[in-house]
């Protein structure tokens, strides 16, 4: 006879620990099963090179709920995150733009490209934060579902709509036009030098498989200024001892909680009495019963893998086929002999330990984007760059350095098909290592290890299909009620006792934990546990 | 104006803030950089190394020396074993905190002191009759503090001590760059550290010698603002700041008992007569009056706070030392004496000082809050301290 639990999670990522570890919270049995050997999904830390800690995917803790924070109480189970407030844009020439708290260094750091932009870069910010704060509640909630006129919905649209209420003409028209434009057209409307507009612009396009001149990209933007506003105080970070960190705290908050973890417990099926979930069976044919499943899975291997077409609606499985996942970026991490060099930086700098962005302008980035489309890995790719070993020296030898390279575009679906991924890794390495170099003269020497993670390689590896890292792409028509499916964005799917929790449910993608968070308090709302 | 302490020809050049604070004389960094933050986050991350030169600082030889100290502190010294270090506070005739420090027992009739006062004059009132000679070595020392995860690889790399087996509130002599340091497990940061002292001749090379392995380590220098954040993490008091020192001011509702302060965890009562003994076995009779506690203020009544003025919450970035009333019914019933927004935990922290029955855990208070000129308040909760404890700290 099978055990039985109130709930089984599936997969045991940052969303599903943190799922888990609230219906825990809440007094329910829960069993948390994960594929892998290790927990945490992309959120975790691997030691590839012998001394050096890789945050292997996830490399940024962003927008991690405040209020997860302390009701699970992560602090005390090993959460740290060291604030990542600065960012450090190197060009070709030499030169460079750093900008981070200090609003006067920022004016003449800017300056020195604009100073028209110098001046209207603080005002830009103050612009943005008002919409980000208008947009909070969002993602604080579960979506209203506005095709089901309930009186609870209709009072959860009226209190949103507030939040747009008394916004002035002008931010309204701001909201609009964030909402529909692309990042560079929005960035354009407010500056004039490309020097701060292609590092400003790449905020939009991360994770999509859009362009900077994409219409729909100005929104993302937006994300990066919630940080400020949310509570966190600078809620973008590093996770001491890499991103794995962030699960490895969560996963004890959770067992506190009595919460079961198992590894190396692959799910096959969900299954399935009368069309009602009851439970799970792994691929070596053991099952586990509970009264709810919750799935922190992506839409496509929830739905398409783990239920299966077969035992889905149509009109349904049409939708979560349409479900944008098309992955566009890899990883590239480096363990390094010494710390890098930016011609012109004093290497004591505080640049070094920044976010270090390869977007020295416009066309460069669009013709990254041009290779994608056509089914090719970015010759000259953006390139997103951390070095935690200088914030966390815990993370590499003493005097070596981790280099974290978030490389974009790498499409999953290559021209010559997604399985060639295999044959071009290297050259996938080459191109980004020698882009790099270009930046930052004599990297190439300084390089112990390379560690190269393709589209092919997250899917395999980590589970994410396609490649894609926000569980689907966080595009305007995939966000709020339209994520994964009309109908379905309050975390209930189509199977009875079936729930999403992972990123391809409301709010989606990133470290925010917030699907994991709102689908547990959603269940036990309706008492579904 | 303040002096330069033994170090400041090597801190100066990174204060590129040009901020300097007075701390007893001397010229003490504020923050060095751009902000406080790095430095902050050297203190739990990596290695932060800070000049703690202005401590008063005093040896006290002789075969008295162990009776003197026991008569003025609130512990007694003759049992301490050589090479520990004991965190302490002495209080006047009336049981009233005069000051607290540290005090290393070096040999058996040999003692280290540090205080934040100046206090030679009152060891030396007490020392009649004692056979015991009393230094103030404070300008001769100099004074490091390294702290955080890495601070004890970068003293493996550049000392001789056996630092695998110095425990928490230890101390040992030892060889740095060929130069006699005494090194001891302790300071101000709640976290694993050392505090360094060295002859002041000596300074100099000490920094270098340190800061030369400390960069493959994440060392940092680190300045006071910095060093108040932790403090208020660790839940540790401050003298000026927390309580008062009670011959410094002139009404008694100003001075405090060590149980009012939360140091009754250092008080020995039964044994032999020492300063203010009578006094205090009068108040752990009768209960205090005051109760130094740990504050809570809750986050989200606080961004509703902010949000009724439509604004985001906003709070300094710093330790902010000014006191703010707390009530209870309406009632005041005590103060916020040092607040803290700590970016680690994300909690929003505080130490106060209540009346005794408002001191419970758990217990619910309103803080004082100005958001946008307006006064209000939000709900605090009495919580434990400290507020961050890393097993690292004691950790063999």
């Amino acid at each position: 006879m099978a055990m039985t639990y109130d709930a089984i999670v599936v997969g045991a990522g940052h969303n599903g620990l943190t799922c888990a570890a609230y219906l825990g919270k809440a007094g329910r049995k829960v069993l948390v099963l994960e594929r892998r050997h290790a927990i945490g999904g992309a959120t975790v830390s691997e030691e590839i090179h012998p001394g050096f800690t890789f945050s292997s995917c996830s490399y940024v803790v962003s927008l991690l709920r405040p209020q997860i924070i302390r009701e699970l109480e992560l602090s005390k189970h090993g959460l740290e995150i060291m604030p990542l407030d600065w960012t450090f844009s190197p060009f070709e020439d030499g030169t460079s733009l750093l900008r981070g708290p200090d609003p006067e260094m920022n004016r003449r750091n800017i300056a020195r490209f604009s100073r028209r932009d110098a001046e209207r870069y603080p005002l830009f910010g103050q612009a943005m934060s008002e919409l980000g704060r208008m947009m909070k509640p969002i993602i604080e909630s579960p979506v209203p579902e506005p095709s089901k006129l309930t009186p609870s919905t209709l009072y959860e649209l009226l209190r949103m709509s507030k939040q747009f209420k008394g916004m002035g003409e002008e931010s309204l028209a701001a909201n609009f036009k964030m909402m529909t434009m692309s990042a560079v057209d929005f960035l354009s409307e407010w500056f004039e030098s490309e020097r701060l507009i292609g590092p400003m612009s790449v905020s939009g396009i991360i994770g999509t498989f859009l362009g900077i001149r994409s219409p729909g990209t100005a929104y993302v933007l937006l994300h990066h200024y919630m940080g400020e506003i949310d509570g966190a105080f600078r809620a973008w970070g590093l996770q001491k001892g890499g991103t794995g960190g962030v699960a490895e705290a969560i996963a004890r908050s959770a067992r506190s909680f009595g919460v079961e973890i198992k590894t190396n417990c692959p799910v096959d099926k969900i299954l399935m009495t009368a069309g009602v979930a009851r439970g799970v069976v792994l691929e070596n044919g053991d099952e586990y019963h509970a009264k709810a499943v919750v799935s922190g899975a992506d839409p496509h291997r929830t739905f398409l893998g783990m239920v299966g077409e077969e035992r889905l609606d149509e009109d349904f499985t049409k939708q979560i086929k349409r479900f944008k996942m098309r992955g566009s970026s890899g990883k590239v991490n480096l363990a390094l002999d010494s710390l890098p060099v930016f011609p012109g930086l004093d290497p004591d700098s505080p640049a070094l330990k920044a976010d270090i962005t390869i977007a020295p302008n416009i066309d460069f980035l669009e013709r990254a984007y041009d290779d994608a489309k056509y089914g090719r890995f970015s010759r000259e790719p953006f390139m997103d760059c951390v070095i935690p070993s200088l914030s966390d020296p815990s993370v590499a030898p003493p005097g070596k350095h981790v280099m974290s390279i978030f490389v974009q575009y790498a499409p999953y679906n290559l021209k010559e098909g997604p399985a060639d991924w295999e044959n071009q890794r290297e050259a996938f390495g080459d191109a980004v290592i020698d882009t790099l170099e270009r930046f930052s003269p004599g990297i190439k020497d300084r390089i112990l290890h390379r560690h190269v993670l393709t589209p092919l390689d997250l899917e395999q590896t980590y589970g994410l299909t396609e490649g894609n890292i926000f569980h689907g792409e966080l595009s305007l028509e995939q966000l709020a009620f339209m994520r994964p499916a009309a109908g379905w964005a309050r975390y209930q799917t189509p199977i009875e006792k079936l729930w999403l929790c992972g990123s391809g449910a409301h709010p989606g993608g990133g470290i925010m934990a917030a699907p994991g968070q709102l689908c547990a308090n959603t269940m036990l709302k309706a008492r579904a546990v | 104006m303040p002096i330069r302490s033994p170090f400041h020809e090597r801190v100066a050049p990174y204060c590129t803030s040009y901020t300097w604070k007075d701390w007893a004389g001397y010229y003490a960094v504020s923050h060095y950089g751009e902000t406080h933050l790095p430095e902050y986050w050297a203190f739990r991350e990596s290695c932060a190394i800070t000049d703690i030169t202005p401590l008063f600082k005093y040896v006290i030889q002789g075969k008295d020396a162990a009776r003197l100290l026991s008569r003025m502190a609130v512990r007694g010294f003759a049992k301490m074993q050589i090479g520990r270090v004991a965190y302490t506070c002495w209080c006047d005739a009336n049981g009233k905190v005069i000051d607290d420090g540290t005090v290393s027992r070096l040999g058996e009739d040999h003692f280290f002191v540090t205080a934040a006062e100046p206090t030679l004059s009152w060891m030396s009132r007490l020392s009649r009759g004692f056979d015991v000679e009393i230094a103030d070595v404070s300008e001769q020392t100099g004074a490091l503090s390294l702290q955080g995860p890495t601070s004890r690889d970068v003293l493996k790399q550049c000392s001789d001590a056996n630092l695998g087996r110095l425990k928490f509130f230890q101390t040992t002599s030892a060889r740095l760059d060929g130069i006699d340091v005494q090194i001891s497990r302790t300071g101000y940061s709640g976290d694993l550290g050392y505090e360094l002292w060295c002859d002041a001749q000596d300074s100099l090379r000490v920094w270098d010698a340190v800061m030369a392995v400390g960069r493959d380590y994440g060392i940092q220098p680190a300045g006071i603002e910095a060093l108040d954040m932790v403090r208020i993490e660790a839940g540790f008091i401050m003298l000026g700041v927390d309580y008062y020192s009670a011959p410094h001011v002139t009404i008694d509702a100003r001075r405090s008992s060590p149980y009012e302060i939360g140091l009754d965890w250092c008080v020995r009562l039964d044994r032999g007569a020492f300063m203010g003994q009578e006094a205090l076995r009068a108040e752990a009779a009768r209960g205090s009056e005051w109760k130094m506690i740990g504050l809570e203020a809750d986050w989200l009544e606080l961004e509703r706070l902010y949000e009724s003025y439509h604004l985001p919450p906003a709070l300094a970035p710093a330790a902010c030392r000014q006191s703010v009333p707390l009530y209870s019914g309406g009632k005041f019933v005590g103060q916020v004496t040092s607040t803290v927004w700590s970016p680690l935990l994300k909690r929003y922290i505080s130490l106060a000082s209540v009346k005794a029955q408002y001191g419970k855990l758990g217990t619910k208070l309103k803080l004082e809050h100005t958001a946008f000129y307006e006064r209000r308040t939000v709900t605090a909760t009495v919580v434990e301290r400290p507020f961050f404890d890393p097993e690292r700290k004691r950790a063999p």
